[in-house]
């Protein structure tokens, strides 16, 4: 098949797409999730049988590798067509089973059902993880094969481009996308349409080429959305990077891949190859004299690159540091042209604005934050993995019916949004003394306040910000009574301390110095007073900072300070650790009356510290014990208390 | 405001602390401030190299209309009507954590003990990790190489905490003509000591590559 030498010549490929036989298809999801969990060898398993078995050579089953199906606590998952059975937790052992079950006899293999609360679910449709969620931009993951642009193409791909093409002017373009609302999804929420607007505009006056760039430098620890679409659905990311550079009169655009994404840097390759190949990337597109080419930057491990002016300057060959803005990125950008830098997401959204049109999209979500978002959901829920909802929908509504709730018998303490830079924000309500606004006596402006419970704080932009987190890049950490919020403070100050760049004094001065307060209360030192020398060093960090990573990073402690300050005051005052994290101030015990002298403990103990006899109740050398955890890990009767 | 200042049309008028000032076009805020005598402490500020912002010293508060913010006054224009405040409790709150933190970073250095004082800082809460450090990676001798002298004879190695100044690979080189704008520009005093591992032992090198 050679290039495609017009729009007709796209529509007919994609008829003759559709016209092929149905065949039944076996969708393995070979999400980061699943696949840690073996679906290579489950995919494997499935060629394997249906060729041994060869019984099904006039069925032909289709086994299709696709991106991520977002429930990953449940992986490996596996979608069969048409019966739209749903099996989870499939084990290569398992497909055998469901060779001869299922797709050979049409029968249901039980087991493998997700199950929940007695309910067992055979379609993903009913699941309730799935049932609330509102599937835009992941609709085609986990659907379509990625690494073959037919099947993307049988799903509607680079229809929206036709339409760009064909049927609107540029200025169309973007104020499609004005209108419809859309806002950066890579955690800025800053207004895409007017950023294309501005870049149109400083060509104008200044003329030349523009670029444009999707960033892809995904570093927030548990954060996998736009993994998710660059490995499940490539071709929506350079649909959309080829409408907004048909918008913007750009003929070269970067894809600025993180590098420890080497799958989704092969999926994008070999995605921009076959898109090439049909005429869909490269000159004079569908002979309609649109040049749009895209080329793959891989970033070199750094978090900070993925701020937009050290992306543009690693790119650039230069060192991946941030540069004081303004100049912004859409006047001077890339070698000081006017360069348009959005989120892998905020890419993928604008074929659907262009397809379905502007007012559908406005309506989708609140007004100010339209649209749907992804968030990674794990932490301390049940249900943890990719999902995508309305914006606006309630934390609560996110977390316990999407989520499942808290696994154990713990309660739900605190969720964390945005990522490291995020804040961390209470479940409950907590009355807040007006003296709490403690920031405020040193004339600081107070960020953030939260003036209801978070179950009903809806998520968009602006709530968020006002409950003194961000929405970030959809990071969403779900803590229970079992977490600390110092000792979380301390992991992503710690995680951001090693991202720093090191250009500006106070982001790398300031982490280090605000480590120092947080290890101290972490060992139970420090005074109170000490509170609120952190929370203004916090605000130092927020006012000088050069980048968004210092003036984001003290945001988990500045909220966690303003929510949780008893939690702080016990580790100060009372030398106490409420959550039995910190391990300075917590004790491991066995409780005699329920320990059954399984003498487990006392094997696994690395420090060999914990004596008594078989049968008999163990206890543990405090003087000795490193306060590791592992008894309790391993205690089978939950004799081991900490406190 | 004086007449002769408005006579010039694209002279910007604004106010430092209430005070109306003017700049001339390009000028930046710390440079209008230093024109008319206002005090805006600085380290990584020279007029020989581009400013880069490391020290956040120079941080003002800025009101421009309803918009609040705190900028390096180094590397911001100001714009006309913009008020200024170089002394507000934000601005000085930044001054007073970074001043402290150095004193911990560079406990050897008599300029930022200085400078420190004169702030009300005069002992710092953070743990000191090295008792002879002057150097505070603010980036002016590796720009003055780089922009002014032409070479790259200093660089920046390692990244964040971890960030040293050194020559490229590790060893001295035969880029540096030893002009000495480096140590020249340094606000501390810490590329003194350091101009030998840079340019080496002179009494070693031959104009041909670099004998050691």
């Amino acid at each position: 098949m050679g290039k495609l030498k017009s729009v007709a010549e796209l529509e007919s490929l994609r008829a003759q797409v559709l016209a092929a036989p149905d065949r039944p298809v076996v969708r393995v999801c070979l999400g980061p999730g699943c696949l840690a969990q073996g679906a290579d060898k489950v995919s494997r398993a499935f060629k394997a049988a249906i060729q041994e078995r060869n019984i099904l050579a006039d069925v032909q089953p289709l086994i299709k590798e696709t991106g991520c199906h977002g429930f990953c606590s449940q992986g490996t998952l596996v979608n069969l067509y048409p019966s739209d059975l749903f099996y989870v937790q499939v084990k290569p052992a398992d497909v055998p089973e469901i060779v001869d079950q299922t797709l050979r006899e049409g029968k249901v293999v039980e087991r493998l059902l997700y199950a929940d609360n007695g309910a067992r679910y055979r379609s993903a449709a009913e699941v309730p993880f799935y049932k609330l969620q509102h599937k835009v931009i992941l609709k085609n993951v986990g659907l379509i094969d990625p690494l073959d642009i037919e099947d993307a193409l049988k799903a509607g791909a680079y229809r929206s481009l036709v339409k760009a093409l064909t049927q609107k002017t540029t200025d169309q373009i973007i104020d499609t996308v004005t209108i419809a609302g859309l806002r950066g999804r890579g955690g800025g929420g800053f207004p895409t349409g007017f950023k294309w607007r501005k870049v149109v505009e400083n060509a104008r006056e200044n003329p030349g080429p523009v670029f444009i760039v999707a960033n892809g430098d995904e570093g927030d620890p548990g954060a996998f959305m736009d993994r998710a679409i660059m490995e499940g659905d490539p071709h929506a990311v350079l649909e959309g990077m080829a409408i907004g550079a048909r918008a913007m009169g750009a003929e070269q655009g970067y894809l600025y891949v993180r590098a420890e994404y080497p799958f989704a840097v092969r999926t994008l390759n070999i995605a921009i190859e076959q898109a090439r190949a049909l005429g869909l990337l490269g000159q004079d597109i569908l002979g309609t004299g649109f040049n749009f080419d895209v080329q793959i930057n891989r970033g070199a491990g750094a978090f900070v690159c993925g701020e937009e002016t050290a992306l543009l300057a690693s790119i650039e060959g230069r060192v991946g540091e941030p540069v004081t803005r303004p100049p912004y990125p859409v006047e001077q950008g890339l070698w000081d042209r006017p360069t348009v830098i959005n989120n892998v997401e905020t890419w993928a959204n604008v074929p659907h604005i262009i397809d379905h049109g502007a007012q559908w999209y406005a309506g989708v979500g609140v007004p100010h934050s339209t649209g749907t978002k992804i968030f990674s959901l794990v932490g301390k829920v049940k249900n943890s993995g990719l999902v995508e909802v309305p914006m606006g929908i309630t934390l609560g509504a996110i977390v316990e019916e999407i989520g499942g709730g808290v696994p154990g018998k713990e309660r739900f303490k605190a969720v964390q949004t945005g990522g490291p830079s995020g804040g961390i924000i209470p479940y409950e309500f907590k009355e807040l003394p007006p003296e709490d606004l403690k920031l405020d006596k040193v004339g600081l402006q107070p960020r953030g306040f939260m003036p209801m419970e978070l179950k009903n704080l809806p998520v968009d932009f602006d709530s968020l910000a006002q409950a003194g987190s961000i929405m970030g890049s959809g990071g969403m950490i779900v803590m229970d009574d079992r977490d600390c919020v110092v000792d979380v403070a301390r992991y992503f100050l710690r995680f951001l301390e090693e991202e720093s760049c090191g250009k500006c004094l106070p982001c790398r001065l300031g982490l280090k110095g605000m480590q120092e307060f947080l290890n101290n209360f972490s060992q139970g030192k420090g005074a109170p007073a000490d509170i609120d020398a952190l929370a203004s060093l916090g605000m130092a960090l927020v006012d000088g900072s050069l980048c968004g990573l210092g003036r984001t990073a003290p945001n988990p402690v500045l909220t966690s300070i303003r929510y949780f300050r008893d939690e702080y005051l016990a580790h100060i005052v009372d030398h106490k650790c409420p959550a039995g994290v910190c391990r300075d101030l917590i004790t491991y015990r066995i409780d005699a009356d329920i320990c059954n002298g399984c003498t487990l403990c006392a094997k696994n103990c690395p420090q060999a510290c914990i004596a008594g006899a078989n049968k008999e109740p163990h206890t543990i050398d405090q003087d000795a014990c490193i306060r590791c955890g592992v008894c309790m890990d391993v205690c089978p009767v939950d004799a081991v208390v900490v406190a | 405001m004086s007449s002769s200042e408005n006579s010039a049309t694209d002279v910007i008028n604004f106010f430092i602390d209430g005070q109306p000032v003017a700049a001339e076009p390009g000028w930046t805020i710390l440079e209008t401030a230093r024109h008319h005598h206002i005090h805006i402490p600085t380290l990584c500020s020279h007029p020989a190299v581009t400013p880069w912002g490391s020290c956040r010293l120079c941080v003002v508060e800025t009101r421009y209309g309803k918009r609040v913010q705190v900028i390096p006054s180094c590397l911001n224009p100001p714009v006309a009507e913009l008020e200024v405040f170089t002394q507000s409790e934000r601005v000085k709150n930044v001054r007073r954590w970074v001043l402290e933190m150095l004193l911990a970073e560079c406990p050897a250095s008599r300029e930022i003990k200085k400078l420190a004082a004169a702030h009300g800082v005069t002992a710092t809460r953070f743990a000191i990790t090295d008792p002879e450090e002057e150097c505070l990676r603010c980036g002016l001798c590796v720009a003055v190489c780089n922009e002014v002298v032409g070479v790259q004879a200093l660089t920046f190695g390692s990244r964040g905490v971890k960030k040293v100044l050194e020559t490229p690979y590790r060893v001295p080189n035969n880029a540096c003509i030893g002009c000495g704008c480096c140590v020249s520009v340094c606000p501390t005093g810490a590329l003194q000591k350091r101009l030998d591992t840079v340019r080496g032992d002179l009494s070693r090198r031959t104009g041909h590559g670099f004998a050691h």
